[in-house]
């Protein structure tokens, strides 16, 4: 009979981390929130592209964001926007690490000739400057999200194969898996349902990351012109925002709702994963469980390990 | 020294595998820029002058091995084509009016977030739960969470245009010629205030929080208890004992960030007109100037490659174990 913890599994454990860290509550509220007006608000306002008005008007009770350069609602165009961004966001997010994870646990596993052949690949891509790798690979493809995908996978894949090939080389010395190989399971077997259920909170965090890596850079490249520009996304806003002299014309209203929705979610996805963090880390846990035994006893914990204390 | 060495060659071939790309990016990509390139130039140039022009991007009829050794030959020599936009000025000559700014741009950022960053995390770990550690780490990350160049852009609204304590952009002022003078000097600082605070800000929380952690899992080690307990003052424990151990994740990660501070700093560089690589960089692309991009691209790099070089010289000083298994 196992003890009613332990078959809480999947689904669940997330739920739980989630439901018990502060940080990751407010994370996963604040990142829902986006994702609903991605997913509803494109239906409940107009037509990004319209000309509505005026341009460069300020926010007023007809158009609460005010209007752009071209004279559209910038309301629409952040709703839109946010829609367009965070797909690809995700999407880019979930393919880095997955290409990233084929090459790092790859690497690990096999080891020797082909860890040292792909450790050399990844190092290279993590000196090499992304954002102008990216900036010359995009210019040579045609604009879309399709070339923004690929550019931004090709620039971010080396760091999570980096800390993959880590842990699916520090698991592959356990026990269990050398139990594994003794009792002949093959290779494929192994690393699906021996190795990779085994790092899956440290791949949820990888994909976390990356998702913000994929957001940020996704609209750093917009901003300079390289995605679709008649698309309406966050970083065509902007870049649209900085090409009409918004900020010399001290329409602050065109730039600024798009940027703080950026660093909104990036903010959201990074709190939802050190809250996943704290409980998943067990030595964040060990000190947890360690002030709540000290703050039972009405006693102030003094330094992060519990060890004698000393006079200061 | 074998250290050293070993860092060196893995360098020389990441500058390798740059050169590389270089050379076969625009040869895969669908299309072909050169007929783009050479559309541009149709009716200002004549047949001879664009025969010259096709063999120093290498787009010659030779087999495609030979064309790579041609462009590596070229590229050794310091020669990276001639760009389309300053036609006829070498890509070289263009890229070094802008380099000298980039790099103070982003080497000063780097340098100074790494700093104040660095020492925020040993006061947050070492004041463990007191107000830096409650609050500036949220703070900070939440900072960071802002693309470079949107914080460039409200620094530039608010500080610049609306209450006009900073100027709007460029290097330095119109009215001034560089030159070894006070003068320029201040200017050239007072055009920087606005570029490195943005970068700096936007990448303050990372360093914090590495160096925060990494501190915290020393701050419990036995060595550091034996120091306390030999009644050490708490300075000498924190920064002697503590922080110089600590410190080794966060140089190891310096090297990737400057790669990464690179790539933002361009994008700042957009917003105050600045006049270092990213401004030239977008230029290139608006243009389909691709010599230029390219030279670009290469120049960051090898300049990236050169500071990680460096950060490993400090790495070495930093912990002896190296140096020791190097001996």
């Amino acid at each position: 009979m196992m003890p009613e913890a332990a078959r809480v599994t999947g689904v669940a454990v997330w739920w739980d981390a989630i439901r018990r860290d502060r940080k990751a509550t407010f994370g996963a509220i604040l990142l829902a929130l986006f994702v609903l007006v991605g997913v509803v608000g494109p239906w409940l306002v107009g037509d990004p592209d319209a000309l509505v008005g005026i341009p460069l008007q300020p926010p007023s009770a007809e158009h609460w964001f005010g209007t752009n350069g071209q004279g559209q609602d910038v309301l629409a165009q952040v709703v839109v926007g946010t829609r367009v961004s965070l797909a690809i966001g995700f999407g880019v997010g979930l393919a880095v690490v997955l290409f990233g994870a084929l090459v790092g646990v790859t690497a690990g596993y096999f080891g020797g000739r082909v860890d040292g052949l792909l450790s050399i690949l990844f190092n290279v891509f993590l000196v090499l400057p992304g954002l102008p790798l990216a900036i010359v690979i995009a210019a040579y493809l045609p604009s879309g999200p399709l070339t923004l995908g690929l550019v931004l996978v090709v620039t971010g894949w080396a760091w999570n194969a980096r800390v993959l090939r880590a842990q699916t080389l520090a698991l592959r010395r356990r026990d269990f898996v050398a139990a594994a190989v003794v009792a002949g399971e093959s290779n494929w077997r192994i690393l699906t349902s021996e190795i990779l259920p085994n790092m899956m909170s440290l791949v949820v965090a990888q994909t976390i990351g990356s998702t913000v890596y994929a957001i940020g850079a996704q609209v750093g490249l917009e901003f300079l012109g390289l995605g679709d520009v008649s698309a309406v996304t966050w970083g065509t806003n902007l870049y649209w925002a900085q090409n009409d002299s918004a900020l010399l014309t001290g329409a602050w209203w065109t730039f600024a709702p798009t940027g703080l929705c950026v660093a909104l979610v990036g903010f959201a996805l990074t709190m939802l994963n050190s809250g996943f963090d704290e409980i998943t880390n067990p030595r964040l846990q060990m000190e947890r469980a360690w002030r709540a035994h000290l703050l039972a006893r009405d006693q102030k914990p003094t330094r992060s390990t519990p060890v004698v204390p000393d006079h200061d | 020294m074998r250290f050293l060495l070993r860092r060196l060659g893995f360098y020389l071939l990441a500058a390798w595998v740059a050169l590389t790309l270089n050379f076969f990016l625009p040869r895969l990509m669908p299309g072909d820029p050169a007929t783009a390139l050479f559309a541009r130039f149709r009716g200002r140039l004549g047949p001879e002058a664009m025969q010259a022009l096709r063999e120093t991007f290498g787009l010659t009829d030779a087999p495609l091995l030979s064309q790579y050794l041609t462009y590596l030959a070229h590229a050794l020599r310091g020669d990276l084509g001639i760009s389309v936009a300053y036609f006829p000025s070498p890509v070289t000559e263009v890229i070094a009016t802008g380099l000298i700014w980039t790099i103070f741009l982003a080497g000063t950022a780097v340098v100074v977030s790494f700093a104040i960053g660095t020492l925020l995390g040993v006061a947050a770990a070492w004041w463990r739960r007191g107000w830096v550690d409650t609050w500036l780490p949220s703070l900070l990350v939440f900072l960071g969470a802002f693309p470079y160049f949107w914080l460039a852009m409200v620094a530039l609204y608010v500080l610049g245009f609306t209450l006009g304590w900073f100027p709007l952009g460029h290097a330095y002022g119109d009215d001034l010629t560089p030159g070894f003078s006070v003068a320029f000097f201040a200017d050239v600082a007072r055009h920087a205030v606005l570029p490195i605070g943005t970068i700096v800000i936007a990448t303050l929380g990372g360093w914090l929080l590495s160096m925060r952690n990494t501190m915290i899992a020393i701050l419990g080690s036995d060595y550091v208890n034996l120091a306390r307990a030999k009644g050490l003052p708490a300075s000498r424990v924190a920064l002697r004992y503590a922080a110089r151990n600590a410190l080794l994740p966060s140089v190891t990660g310096f090297g990737m960030a400057l790669g990464f501070v690179l790539g933002g700093s361009l994008l700042t560089e957009i917003v105050f007109s600045y006049p270092g690589q990213g401004y030239l960089l977008v230029q290139a692309v608006r243009n389909q100037d691709y010599p230029l991009m390219q030279g670009i691209f290469l120049v960051i790099t090898l300049a990236v490659l050169a500071a990680n070089w460096l950060v490993d010289l400090v790495y070495l000083w930093l912990d002896p174990r190296t140096r020791e298994s190097a001996s």
